[in-house]
């Protein structure tokens, strides 16, 4: 294959790919895999699948309160993966790192405790948060829910044609009365890397604090929380080639030490009488109850693989691949990319459609090729009506993507189109 | 692989897909409903107009898949013009099929063209899209006869 000659592709693909086992398996009728739906989520590393093995294996017990061996060695292995997470987003400090169960959770975190806080924190009528267009819905329904708890008001940045988001009404929509401004990094629908730490020094001019959802940021680009101007910034294990079930919020120390409690129960406490009760400092103060430990353990494991390749390597790797993919998918007679055109400034998750056939049946034939994208709205249902279409198929990549593997989604397309007798 | 893939797209199917019999929202109607698949999005407005117990007509407006927009268009063209007791068997059959993981035979004197669906039961992802107007028939139903009850 010729194309295997592109630069910008990661070195050693091959043996990269090796890492991942479940590359390696066949489909029905015998076919090869083709992962396209890496933002839906990753595939994992041995060695992430090995670490939680062993941690299960070996060294399984509660964390922070059992006095003996194992609960010791939980705990460091715990806490080594908060080290690890605070190492590979660059936080000041461990402290600010927070387990979650998602990035969903995260965000619920943050929109909830808003919601409850007092003094300078505190929201309510004549109050306004904005949002954009392109979120996910877990970046949408929070804040809906907290304007209508608390009586504030709304707002968010539209879209331009090209899948931007439109920045022309920035004035009027970051003002004095804005508390919040949370938006995504990168669209996991359109693809697009917005302009984050712009928007975040236009929000802190007024005083608002800035939420970044990286869920799709922190697979595919170096992270670097204070750079990104962000406050509060969450992402999800399983996109990074962690395990399910762990996500991360991280904020400022300030930040995160005014805002009240989310859950209350076991580890968040400093001390707990019948009248009321103290809170432990952060990060348990955000982590009632027994944490996810061995996805906890798993995540750290991912993280330090990821940084072990280098985001700068895997983010030129991406956009190789989605150049490559933009250029493949052009030659599809009646596909329309919904999103940026230009790889420069887009992350590898490619939404589009084709005349005459719907996404779920577009899905449904790649599937029979052994190609796995995703079909429907992808949780971004606003973004979805603003270009005019209820769904969308979408093909994302990540580090293991391989030119051959575009090359058989564009062959697949071309089989859909004949196969629904579009030519 | 391209058998798996014709069985569940059977011609009855790329041709009701393509046709959509009785599609377009029409007046009379006692009873409208939506619809909606939230995993994918698929929506159906219907809207049912019943004479005495005979179903006249069932008027659709959908965005969906050729799954979904062939299983309104057959199903339209099953219970139009049949009383809603003629047509519960019918109903009954399908849904059975559809939830029966591909192990249940299908009566084809019963179901006649929504066999065709058979292919479809057999794929999780799918089932909702083929079950999506004939729930919200269902929907549209009860409330229709509700209302005459008052
Ligand atoms: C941009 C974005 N935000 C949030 C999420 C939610 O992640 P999770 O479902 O793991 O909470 C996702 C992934 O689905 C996403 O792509």
């Amino acid at each position: 294959m010729t194309t295997t000659q592109l630069a910008g592709l990661l070195p050693e693909l091959e043996v990269i790919r090796a890492d991942f086992p479940i590359l390696g398996r066949t489909l029905a009728g015998g076919l090869p895999l083709v992962y396209l739906d890496s933002a839906n989520t990753s595939q994992k590393p041995q060695v992430v699948i090995d670490t939680m093995v062993d941690h299960l294996e070996r060294h399984n017990a509660n964390v922070a309160r059992a006095m003996h061996q194992l609960g010791a060695e939980s705990s460091e292995a715990f806490e080594a993966a908060r080290d690890k997470v605070a190492a590979f987003i660059k936080a000041p400090s461990r402290d600010e790192v927070i387990f979650t169960k998602n990035a969903s959770e995260a965000l619920n975190l943050v929109a909830n405790t808003l919601a409850w806080a007092r003094g300078d924190l505190s929201i309510g009528t004549g109050d306004e948060i904005v949002i954009t267009e392109m979120e996910h819905h877990s970046n949408i329904v929070p804040w809906q829910l907290l304007t209508e708890r608390t009586g504030a008001t709304l707002r968010w940045f539209g879209l331009t044609d090209d899948g931007r988001l439109d920045l022309s009404d920035i004035d009027s929509l970051i003002t004095e009365r804005t508390k919040v401004v949370s938006l995504t990094w990168v669209s996991n629908m359109l693809g697009t890397i917005n302009p984050v730490a712009e928007i975040a020094r236009r929000a802190h001019e007024v005083g608002a604090l800035v939420v970044v959802d990286a869920s799709q940021a922190a697979p595919q680009l170096p992270v670097d929380v204070v750079a990104s101007g962000a406050d509060l910034l969450a992402f999800t294990g399983h996109k990074v080639v962690g395990p399910t079930g762990i996500g991360v919020l991280w904020g400022r120390r300030e930040v995160l030490d005014q805002l009240p409690p989310f859950l209350g129960g076991g580890e968040m406490i400093e001390t707990v009488r019948m009248e009321g009760s103290t809170y432990a400092p952060i990060p348990h103060k955000f982590e009632a109850g027994t944490p996810p430990i061995v996805e906890a353990v798993g995540l750290g494991a991912a993280v330090d693989y990821l940084s072990m390749i280098g985001l700068d390597a895997i983010h030129r790797h991406e956009q190789t691949i989605t150049t490559y993919a933009l250029e493949g998918l052009a030659t599809v007679p009646g596909l329309r990319v919904l999103g940026p055109l230009d790889a420069a400034d887009r992350g590898g998750a490619i939404a589009f459609e084709i005349d005459g056939v719907h996404p779920h049946d577009v899905a449904q034939v790649l599937d029979s090729r052994g190609v796995a994208v995703r079909a429907g709205h992808h949780c971004a249902k606003p973004a979805h009506a603003r270009f005019g279409v209820q769904s969308s198929t979408r093909m994302s990549s990540y580090l293991y993507t391989t030119p051959a593997e575009i090359d058989a989604l564009v062959e697949a397309l071309e089989y859909t189109r004949s196969y629904f007798r579009l030519g | 692989m391209s058998h798996d893939l014709d069985s569940l797209y059977q011609d009855i199917i790329l041709d009701h897909a393509k046709r959509r019999l009785n599609s377009g929202l029409r007046e009379p109607f006692e009873a409208e409903v939506h619809h909606v698949n939230p995993t994918c999005g698929d929506e159906v407005t219907l809207r049912l107009h019943l004479d005495g117990d005979v179903v006249r007509d069932i008027s659709y407006d959908n965005q969906g898949c050729s799954i979904s927009s062939a299983s309104a268009s057959v199903m339209t063209e099953l219970l139009i013009g049949k009383t809603a007791a003629e047509n519960q068997p019918v109903f009954d059959a399908f849904l059975e099929m559809m939830r029966g993981k591909g192990q249940v035979e299908p009566d084809e004197d019963v179901l006649e063209d929504a066999i065709a669906f058979a292919g479809a039961a057999k794929l999780t992802a799918r089932i909702k899209c083929a079950l999506l107007s004939w729930m919200a028939y269902q929907d549209a139903l009860a409330r229709a006869q509700e209302d005459s009850h008052v």
